[in-house]
């Protein structure tokens, strides 16, 4: 019963959702949701612009969300308007460009929904190869530039005062959202990116003790929802993207309700995933 | 950036030196002009208004902000400890008191644990840092910088929201570090009478270097006074006559450590005017004041409590 396209979307699943786990606890605690949600949306334009000139799918989608995150940087410094308007800005006018380019290249025929909220017949064995080799990276930088990351997240100063150098970090930081993305996009789509990023880390909140146990817990969590979410995808013929969040959603919403209910023994407890 | 020495400490002891260093800001100047330098083994408190530019001037020492005038070197290959005046911290992210001890360091226990004892909350090594209160926030950060066994202490106003006892404790704590580490240590603070002891110079700022010197000198000196107002004066004329406290709670510390709900009327000057009967528990206490002084108004109870216990005139002593 298990296809091979399935089969296929299930591993690409899991391989972003173990990415997206540490680097969507970033997301949350750095309060760059909306950060997220902006190179995400850019993406469509690194697709449209891969189409137009016939470059790769994945280096136009990240060479694009880099640009996007540099030029935000570039105006933030000069404080005309907040952050979050740039954001809006940013973030719909990549989208619409994107949109529009699509639409006058008449003679490409694309799914636009297949970008948008992903798909699960387009996973193809590249992608799979694709998608851990990028995870590979992210994680090993995250993991080699852990206390950097952590200690400027609590404090630029201190980490800026104990050479811990929070510029880079926040420079790679962002390169790696970007990778993410891309990666990311062919099975929840472009719209949902930043759902997976967070959700699962919201969820791996309530659960964690220390930063280090809500980074690996978000990955697991992660992967639940993947894998719920394309079974349902399959099983309801949905497209996989939403699926996969709505997983997510039920288990954040799980993760919500009382731990130890007055009279409830352990057992009927974690009956749910 | 040019490595001069004129007449400071000998160049190897020398940690960080600013020369005429100024930072702008949208066409005004923060601070400009500020010379400093900070050696092994020596304090230097820095003093001023809000808005004085005191923070920004512990910035360009510990290399946050980059000087748009002048020259800022440091020591290379310094290590610097830091207490920042404001620190938020998004509550998404789990954080224990033991964890926060190794944001910029991998510490063993003991060392952790050593530098938790000593700022006096080591019972709250594994205590979730949004649970603490200001004061025992503060001392986590104290430990925190202490840990790191820094050649360069930076402390911007590190005893905020500790109580009374315990700021006098914290920085009998800063110069014990002093003394026994040979570390520098630049220390924020507004309130001189607090530091005077724990120091060795002080810098008066408010935009530009006022006045400096040492403590005694710069809290007779009539910048300081024109910069604090006539409450420092009076502050400053009467600060070693005291020898009782008010604490926060509204209690009463007294020289001799006991607390008691009020002062008595047989204390020495106080500001409440409070008819108290005579029939209090605790009547003698020995008593220094010259009731005859000026007084300044009422909330320099603070400041004069500070300023008995930072004189080290052996007549208060605040804490066991």
């Amino acid at each position: 019963m298990l296809d091979d396209f399935f089969l296929r979307a299930l591993i690409a699943g899991v391989g972003v959702a173990l990415t997206a786990g540490p680097l969507g606890c970033f997301v949350v605690w750095r309060r760059m949701a909306y950060f997220g949600d902006t190179m995400a949306h850019s993406a469509l334009l690194g697709v449209a612009l891969s189409l137009l000139f016939q470059l790769n799918l994945l280096v136009s989608v990240f060479a694009v969300a880099v640009a996007v995150s540099l030029l935000l940087l570039l105006l933030q410094r000069r404080q005309a308007l907040s952050s979050d308007a740039l954001l809006g800005i940013l973030s719909h006018s990549t989208l619409a460009i994107g949109l529009v380019i699509v639409a006058f290249m008449s003679w490409v025929r694309i799914d636009l929904m297949a970008f948008l909220f992903g798909d699960i017949l387009a996973v193809t064995t590249g992608d799979i190869a694709l998608i851990f080799g990028g995870g590979l990276l992210v994680l090993s930088v995250v993991a080699w530039l852990w206390r950097p990351l952590v200690a400027s997240t609590v404090s630029e100063e201190i980490a800026e005062a104990e050479g811990l150098k929070p510029e880079r970090a926040r420079l790679v930081f962002m390169l790696l959202m970007a990778l993410v993305i891309a990666i990311a996009m062919k099975i929840v789509g472009i719209m949902l990116i930043t759902a997976l990023l967070i959700i699962p880390a919201a969820t791996a909140r309530r659960f964690s003790a220390s930063p280090e146990r809500m980074a690996v817990l978000a990955s697991l969590i992660g992967v639940a929802a993947v894998v719920g979410g394309l079974f349902g995808s399959l099983h309801y013929d949905t497209p996989s993207g939403p699926s996969i969040v709505v997983a997510a959603l039920l288990l954040f919403i799980v993760s919500l309700l009382p731990l130890r209910r007055a009279g409830t023994d352990s057992a009927t407890r974690g009956m749910r995933p | 950036m040019l490595m001069e020495n004129k007449g400071g400490p000998p160049l190897s002891d020398q940690l960080v030196d600013l020369q005429k260093a100024g930072i702008q800001r949208s066409g005004r100047w923060l601070v400009r002009g500020v010379d400093l330098s900070i050696g092994r083994g020596e304090i230097l408190t820095l003093i001023g208004p809000n808005g004085a530019g005191k923070s920004t001037t512990a910035k360009l020492v510990t290399g946050v902000l980059r000087p748009d005038e002048g020259s800022v070197t440091r020591r290379p290959d310094i290590r610097i400890g830091y207490v920042p005046q404001k620190l938020s911290i998004d509550w998404t992210m789990p954080l224990t008191v033991r964890r926060l001890m190794r944001l910029t360091d991998g510490h063993s226990d003991a060392d952790l644990l050593a530098a938790l004892e000593a700022t006096g909350i080591r019972h709250l090594a594994d205590a979730e840092v949004r649970h603490l209160s200001g004061g025992e926030f503060q001392r986590a950060l104290l430990a925190r910088a202490i840990a790191r066994k820094p050649d360069l202490l930076v402390l911007d106003e590190p005893v905020q929201g500790v109580d009374f006892a315990g700021e006098t404790a914290l920085y009998d704590l800063i110069r014990q570090i002093r003394d026994t580490t040979g570390c520098g240590i630049l220390l924020i603070s507004h309130d001189l009478h607090m530091v005077m002891a724990a120091t060795d110079t002080v810098i008066c700022l408010n935009g530009h270097v006022c006045c400096r010197g040492t403590p005694d000198s710069v809290s007779r000196s009539e910048d300081y006074q024109r910069l604090f107002g006539v409450n420092a004066r009076a502050v400053a004329r009467y600060s070693h006559q005291h020898d009782h406290t008010h604490l926060p709670d509204g209690r009463v510390l007294h020289g001799d450590g006991s607390i008691t709900d009020h002062c008595h009327p047989e204390d020495g000057h106080h500001h409440h005017g409070e008819d108290h009967g005579p029939d209090h528990p605790q009547g003698e206490h020995g008593h220094h004041h010259d009731h005859d002084h000026a007084h300044g108004h009422g909330h320099g109870h603070h400041a004069e409590g500070g300023a008995g216990s930072g004189s080290g005139s052996g007549k208060t002593s605040h804490h066991a």
